[in-house]
């Protein structure tokens, strides 16, 4: 008769402090790509042409230039290999979660707006804690795969006060991953009228911030914007378990908002 | 891989052949339908083993007027294959013993079917409820219905689960699956075959090697190509590498369901140590974006690998000792949702369930494909007793496998390039494969004009085994079916696609 709890015991604390301190898990791990409009040769499209999401898209107002939606991303790095100039870089960038969709979009000027600016609505009213009812609304299973993996001991979510509940009744975030197929329309829209008030909506992963690869065709819509009003959205194929904690806290007005305008605030926060 | 061998048939020679197959020890793997001329008329694919070890053969079948004759009562297997050309191809089969539809939900709507050329943009839906077929015995009243999902508890995959119950007895099961379903397949269609890579990487997340991988082949089939040596280890590696995190996820998985708490939290820590070995090697946690038609997109980071998998090693050699004699984890284990061999050959299980069955079978070796035919696995593990114990059983000895082979690849793995030039005539069809870590995933490639593909279809492992299960669960109880249903460790993205 195996002896588990010493077992368990004697494997120790694998959980990590993290984004107190120390590791967030992710190294090599590839990103969303940084983009440089200066070095963009004119007349070029090749990037465009190897964008299957159409992250990447040619602007038609006024003279012809290249916008990025990061929004529509799903970090398969094709452009990357497919610049001639060096416009598109690869890079371990995933800390997209954000409050507005537009802050996903690559903007000409880097504009501070009031999305930063926290209303501390929620802290009031959940303090530092937070309930989550996830539904899949037809993704891969990549994204349920990382979120799985938020309960394992290297990341242990619950150290942070955050628990997934079974009910939508108890639930004070619906978490909604995939690009919205016909059959889960309905589920979906049932489990969000199940909620108590208040409640947010996070869209979570490329498929549900904008559909993505997979959206749109006879079977799926493009992304939760149709159907919910969301509060937080972050794109990645499949968002890393660090972006996951990232914008779960940024729900919580625990950690900052790091995108504006489709750039990255590098820096600690 | 060649193009395989291809026979022309008429729908009436259909059945005889069928029966002929499986008499002489063949199998048929799976069917799909497509539109050769656009616009013109469909014609049917089989694809069948004639026997272990022998080449993939296809019969070709254009129907006349009439409905073509259903091979699934030789064949059980057939029937998703054939429900699922009716709904998405309109294709008309005769004598079907099940002829209800499976992939769109009862309420959805189109003019056309979804993949006849020219079909409407989307469906149209409203959802029906559910109604109860009606039963002769029990009585109703003592009858206990639930219909469980699509919204189901934790973090899971959309699905419907329907039981029939008296008490604990299950009487009977029904899963109402795809609820997902995205129409994968119409969205390769009219693509650079280069790009489809990106999709089939999306098509089920935690099979993204597999998926690319039998699609990457299937277009080097059409293509002609021959991936480079280094390309072909490489391939290896990154398909253990994805057997590995699966496998434990599953361990983790299977133990939270007979509520072995330190078991759960050590099967999920070994695969995120794997899940992290994968970010550092490729980029990826789930190794995408590394994939073409023709080799690789880059190469891999392999220092260190050795000593993060040797740590890996460490943690789960106890462990597996430990699940491999824990009494209370066996004992909901052991006579759990048995699956006999003549089930698992008549409706097509695959994989690991196929070989807890006693049925022998892996494409690694039996079909050879990347570098599997210098590195094959040293040995394919086998239960008979087809329960949940069993299929646990399996599932260690693959890891087990899994590590050694990486070991062996690793150091053996030669320089050169990583990938040749590929690019499938207009016209040219092929057929890829690859032993994911749930069983058999094909797919199947066809060029149309201008290097553009006109039609993939995609045969997904869990398709097969989603099939299977419900054999397992009738006439079991309520408290047995969670164990059962992680034991075979299903995706339900792959199958709804």
């Amino acid at each position: 008769m195996p002896l588990w709890t010493l077992f368990g015991l004697s494997r120790g604390n694998a959980s990590t402090r993290w984004p107190a301190s120390g590791d967030d898990g992710q190294a090599g791990v590839l990103g969303m790509p940084r983009f440089h409009p200066d070095k963009c040769r004119e007349g070029c499209s090749d990037c465009v042409e190897a964008c299957v999401p159409r992250a990447l898209f040619i602007q038609r107002d006024g003279e012809a230039r290249l916008g990025m939606d990061y929004g529509r991303c799903v970090a398969c790095q094709l452009c990357v290999e497919a610049c001639p100039a060096g416009a598109l870089e690869a890079s371990e960038d995933w800390a997209f979660g954000v409050r507005r969709r537009e802050d996903l979009v690559w903007a000409d000027e880097s504009v501070r707006h009031e999305a930063s600016r926290l209303n501390h609505r929620i802290r009031q009213v959940f303090g530092r804690s937070l309930h989550v009812r996830h539904v899949d609304a037809g993704s891969c299973n990549g994204c349920e795969s990382e979120l799985q993996a938020l309960g394992n001991p290297f990341y242990n979510l619950h150290r942070l006060g955050i628990f997934f509940t079974p009910s939508p009744r108890f639930a004070d975030l619906l978490l909604v991953t995939g690009p919205v197929t016909y059959a889960m329309h309905g589920p979906l829209l049932a489990a969000y009228q199940a909620m108590p008030e208040p409640r947010f909506v996070m869209a979570m992963g490329t498929c549900a911030v904008s559909g993505g690869t997979n959206g749109g065709g006879y079977a799926c819509g493009n992304g939760l914007d149709e159907v919910l009003p969301v509060d937080v959205y972050l794109p990645g194929c499949p968002p890393n378990p660090a972006a996951m904690i990232h914008a779960l806290l940024l729900l919580l007005e625990r950690r900052q908002q790091k995108a504006q305008g489709g750039r990255l605030d590098r820096s600690e926060t | 891989m060649t193009v395989p061998v291809i026979e022309d048939l008429t729908p009436g020679q259909l059945p005889g052949r069928c029966r002929t197959l499986l008499e002489e020890g063949g199998r048929m793997q799976f069917a799909y339908a497509w539109f050769p001329e656009g616009d013109g008329p469909a014609e049917l694919r089989y694809v069948m083993s004639p026997a272990s070890g022998q080449e993939f053969r296809q019969w070709r079948c254009r129907p006349a007027d009439d409905a073509v004759p259903s091979l699934a009562v030789a064949a059980p297997l057939m029937s998703w294959y054939e429900r699922e050309m009716t709904e998405l191809c309109g294709i008309a089969f005769a004598d079907s013993p099940q002829p209800e539809p499976l992939v769109l939900l009862s309420g959805a709507q189109a003019s056309k079917p979804p993949l006849v050329p020219g079909a409407d943009a989307s469906l149209a839906y409203r959802a029906q409820p559910y109604s109860l077929p009606e039963l002769s015995e029990p009585s109703r009243a003592d009858l206990q219905t639930l219909p469980f999902g699509p919204v189901r508890a934790g973090v899971a995959e959309s699905a419907q689960f329907i039981f029939y119950y008296a008490g604990e007895a299950i009487l009977h099961y029904y899963p109402q699956l795809f609820f997902k379903h995205r129409g994968m397949e119409k969205r390769f269609e009219g693509r650079d075959a280069a790009l489809g890579t990106v999709l089939a990487e999306r098509v089920s997340g935690v099979g993204s090697v597999a998926h690319a991988l039998a699609y990457c082949q299937a277009v080097e089939a059409a293509a002609g190509a021959v991936v480079p040596p280094r390309a072909r280890a490489l391939r290896v590696l990154l398909a253990e590498l994805e057997r590995l995190y699966n496998h434990f996820h599953y361990l983790g998985h299977l133990s939270h369901t007979t509520t072995l708490k330190v078991g759960e939290a050590q099967g999920l820590y070994l695969e995120e140590l794997a899940k992290q070995i994968n970010g550092r090697v490729s980029g990826s946690r789930f190794l995408r974006s590394v994939l073409k038609p023709g080799g690789l997109r880059r190469d891999l980071d392999l220092g260190g690998v050795l000593d993060q998998l040797n740590r890996v090693v460490d943690e789960f050699t106890p462990y597996a000792d430990m699940l491999l004699n824990s009494g209370p984890h066996l004992d909901r284990l052991i006579t759990n949702g048995i699956l006999t061999r003549q089930a698992a050959e008549d409706q097509g299980a695959t994989g690991p369930i196929q070989r807890a069955s006693g049925w022998d079978g892996d494409l690694r070796r039996d079909q050879p494909y990347a570098g599997y035919a210098q590195w094959p696995p040293y040995e394919i593990p086998v239960r008979q007793a087809g329960d949940a114990s069993a299929r646990q059983e399996v599932r260690i000895a693959e890891i087990e496998q899994s590590i050694a082979l990486v070991k062996h690849v690793l150091a053996e793995v030669p320089d050169g390039p990583l990938a040749v030039e590929c690019a499938p005539a207009d016209g040219s069809e092929g057929l890829g494969w690859a032993e994911s870590p749930r069983g058999a995933l094909f797919y199947a490639v066809h060029v149309g004009a201008g290097g553009r593909l006109a039609r993939v279809k995609i045969k997904s492992p869990s398709f097969s085994n989603w099939r299977v299960f419900p054999f397992t669960v009738h006439d079991t109880n309520m408290m047995d079916y969670a164990i059962n249903e992680a034991s075979f460790g299903l995706t339900i993205a792959g199958c709804d696609r």
